[in-house]
C-alpha cells in the first residue's frame, strides 16, 4: 500500500436484497493516474462509483479517499472528492454561474476564492460563454460539461466520472478527453465508460468488472502487449495449397476467411510476414494484401466478460 | 452551510410562479375573511360598551383571522413542502448534496429553514392586516403576540411533517397528499377527546392532548403556556430527526 494511493478500495461488497451487485472488489488508484472502469450493463460499475462517491453505503469492506475512510469521516473524505454521477445533478432552474456558485459553497470553498474557482472551472470546461444561461436551456453536451465543472470546482484529489462523454459530439468528446488528461495531472481520475476507444486514448490503467467482480486490472502497456497481433490477413490472387503455406516457418494455422482471404496464425515472436512475401514473389501467388490483425480492446472485453464464466466458478470455490 | 441550502430552497420557490401564486391566493382569501370580521365588529360595536368584560377588536377581528389562517395553511403548506426532497430525488440532484462535504443534518435543517423563511414572509403579510387596525384603534398586543407565536409554531410543525413526508417518496403529489392526511388527522384527533368527555375516558384525553389544534387554541386565546410551546418544539424535532434518519437510510437500503 503505497503512500500515494488516493483511492484504496478493500474487499468491497454491496447487496441489493438478495442480489450481490459488487463482490469482493479490491483496487487502488495512484496519484495522477486515470483508471478506466469497464463493464457490461449491470456489472456493478455505477454501484461502485456511487459507493466511492459516498452516495451509497457498502454492505462490507471499506473505501479510503486520500487515506481517509469515507464511512468514518465522511466530511473529510468527501472534501477530497468530486463526483459526476450518470445523470448530472443539475438544477435546471438556475443559470450556470448560479449553479457553480452554489456548488462552490456546498463544497466549502472559502468566500474569497469562490470567484476564482468558478472561473477556472468554467474555463477548463469551456463554459465561459454560457455562464448566464439557464441550465435547462443548454444542450446535452453543455449540461454534461456543467456536470464535470461541478465535479472539479473544489480541486478534489479524486475525480469520479460516471460515463462523462455520453451525449457529446465528437469534437466535444475530444475536448473532454483532453480535459480529463489535464485534470489527471494533479488528481486521480476514475472513469467509468462503455466506450472502449476512450479507455485506450485516456486511461493509464484498465479495470474490467463483470457481475460485481474485478476480472481484469492491468496497465494500458500490459494491455497493449496483450493486444499484439498473432494473426495476419493475407489476400492472394492465385493461392497455393494450404499445406504449402503451413510449411512456412512460424505459421501454426491457416484458415480461409469468407471473402477469399486467408487468416494466418503464427507463434508469438516469430512473425512469418517476410517469409510469406518472399515466397509469394518467388512463386507468383499474386500477393495484394497483407495486414497484421490487431486484437482490439473490444475483443478482449468481450472475451473476458463472456468467456470468463469458467474462471468465475474457480474464484467462487476459493471464497467458499 | 445550513443557510446556503436554505437560500437555494427559497430561491427555487421564488423562481417558479408557485411561491407568488400561493402568497397571492392566501392573502386574497384572508383579506376577504378579515373584511367580514371587520364588518361584524362594526355591527357589534354600538352594543359592546354596555357589556361587562366585552371582547375587543383583537378578539373579534385578529384572533379569528389567525384561526382561519391556520385552517387555510393546513391546505397550503403541504403544497409548499412537497417538493423539498422528493423533487431532488426525482431529478437525481440529491447525489450532489450527498457527494459534498455536508452532513445529513445540515441538509434537512437547511431545507426546513428555507421553508420557514418563506412561511415567515407569509406570516408577516397576514399580520399586516390586524396591525393595520392600529391606525384607527388599539389592539391587545399581548394576545396578538401569543396568537402569532402559536401560528408560527403551528406552521413550523406543518413544515416538519411535510419535510418528512417529502423525504419518503420521489413523487411530490404523494408527499403532498400524505402530509395533508397526517396533518388533518392530527388536527381532528381531539374530536375523539370531545366525544368521550362525558365518560371522562382516559384514551380520549390522551388523543385530545396529542391534537395539534388544542395547543394552538390555548395560544390563540392569549394563554401562553410553556407546555404548549414545548409540545410544538418536540413535534418539530421528532419529524426533523425522522427526516435525517430517512436520508441516512437511503444510502444503506435504496
Amino acid at each position: 500500500m503505497s503512500m500515494d494511493s488516493l483511492i484504496i478500495v478493500e474487499n468491497l461488497y454491496r447487496y441489493y436484497g438478495e442480489l450481490c451487485a459488487v463482490h469482493d472488489l479490491c483496487f487502488e488508484v495512484r496519484r495522477g493516474e486515470v483508471v478506466g472502469f469497464l463493464g457490461p450493463n449491470g456489472a456493478g460499475k455505477s454501484t461502485t462509483m456511487r459507493i466511492i462517491g459516498g452516495n451509497l453505503a457498502p454492505s462490507g469492506g471499506r473505501v479510503l479517499i486520500n487515506g481517509i475512510d469515507i464511512l468514518d469521516q465522511p466530511m473529510a473524505a468527501k472534501a477530497e472528492l468530486g463526483f459526476l454521477p450518470e445523470t448530472p445533478p443539475l438544477y435546471r432552474d438556475l443559470t450556470v454561474d448560479e449553479y457553480l456558485a452554489y456548488c462552490a459553497r456546498i463544497n466549502r470553498i472559502a468566500a474569497g476564492q469562490r470567484r476564482a474557482a468558478i472561473n477556472l472551472a468554467k474555463e477548463r470546461c469551456g463554459l465561459t460563454a454560457v455562464g448566464r444561461r439557464l441550465i435547462a436551456n443548454l444542450s446535452k453536451g453543455y449540461q454534461q460539461r456543467v456536470g464535470i465543472a461541478q465535479a472539479i470546482i473544489h480541486s478534489p484529489s479524486v475525480v469520479l466520472l460516471d460515463e462523462p462523454t455520453v451525449g457529446l459530439d465528437p469534437i466535444q468528446i475530444r475536448e473532454i478527453r483532453s480535459l480529463i488528461r489535464e485534470v489527471a495531472n494533479e488528481h486521480s481520475v476514475v472513469l467509468s465508460t462503455h466506450i472502449l476507444p476512450e479507455v485506450q486514448s485516456v486511461c493509464d490503467r484498465v479495470q474490467i468488472i463483470n457481475r460485481g467482480r474485478l476480472v481484469l486490472n492491468e496497465s494500458i502497456e500490459q494491455m497493449r502487449e496483450k493486444l499484439q497481433a498473432t494473426t495476419l490477413l493475407v489476400a492472394l490472387r492465385s493461392p497455393p495449397p494450404v499445406s504449402e503455406l503451413e510449411s512456412i516457418d512460424g505459421v501454426v494455422s491457416v484458415e480461409p476467411v469468407d471473402d477469399g482471404r486467408l487468416r494466418i496464425g503464427y507463434e508469438v515472436g516469430n512473425d512469418p510476414a517476410d517469409a510469406i512475401v518472399e515466397q509469394a514473389v518467388a512463386n507468383g501467388w499474386g500477393l495484394h494484401e497483407l495486414t497484421p490483425e490487431r486484437m482490439t480492446l473490444e475483443q478482449v472485453f468481450v472475451e473476458i466478460t463472456t468467456g470468463d464464466l469458467h474462471g468465475h466458478g474457480e474464484s467462487e470455490g476459493e471464497a467458499a | 452551510m445550513i443557510f446556503t441550502i436554505a437560500g437555494r430552497e427559497l430561491r427555487s420557490l421564488f423562481l417558479s410562479p408557485q411561491a407568488w401564486s400561493i402568497l397571492a391566493v392566501v392573502q386574497l382569501i384572508l383579506a376577504y375573511m378579515f373584511l367580514v370580521q371587520i364588518d361584524l365588529f362594526m355591527q357589534l360595536q354600538p352594543r359592546l360598551p354596555t357589556l361587562p368584560g366585552a371582547p375587543g377588536i383583537t378578539e373579534i377581528v385578529a384572533v379569528p383571522l389567525l384561526g382561519n389562517a391556520a385552517m387555510i395553511l393546513l391546505l397550503i403548506v403541504p403544497l409548499i413542502t412537497m417538493r423539498l426532497i422528493s423533487d431532488e430525488r426525482r431529478n437525481q440532484t440529491l447525489t450532489l448534496l450527498f457527494a459534498a462535504p455536508i452532513s445529513m443534518t445540515s441538509i434537512v435543517v437547511g431545507k426546513f429553514v428555507g421553508v420557514m423563511i418563506f412561511l415567515l414572509i407569509m406570516l408577516l403579510m397576514i399580520l399586516m392586516m390586524p396591525l393595520a387596525l392600529l391606525l384607527g384603534g388599539s389592539l391587545d398586543l399581548g394576545v396578538l403576540a401569543a396568537a402569532v407565536l402559536g401560528l408560527f409554531l403551528l406552521l413550523a410543525s406543518f413544515a416538519a411533517v411535510g419535510l418528512f413526508m417529502s423525504s419518503l417518496t420521489a413523487q411530490p403529489t404523494v408527499a403532498a397528499v400524505s402530509t395533508f392526511g397526517v396533518l388533518l388527522l392530527l388536527w381532528i384527533l381531539d374530536w375523539a377527546g370531545n366525544s368521550t368527555e362525558g365518560d371522562g375516558g382516559q384514551g380520549g384525553d390522551v388523543l385530545g392532548y396529542l391534537s395539534i389544534l388544542r395547543h394552538y387554541e390555548a395560544l390563540l386565546k392569549g394563554v401562553f403556556n410553556s407546555a404548549d410551546v414545548i409540545y410544538y418544539l418536540l413535534f418539530i424535532t421528532v419529524f426533523l430527526v425522522l427526516s435525517i434518519r430517512r436520508l441516512d437510510a437511503e444510502r444503506t437500503q435504496y
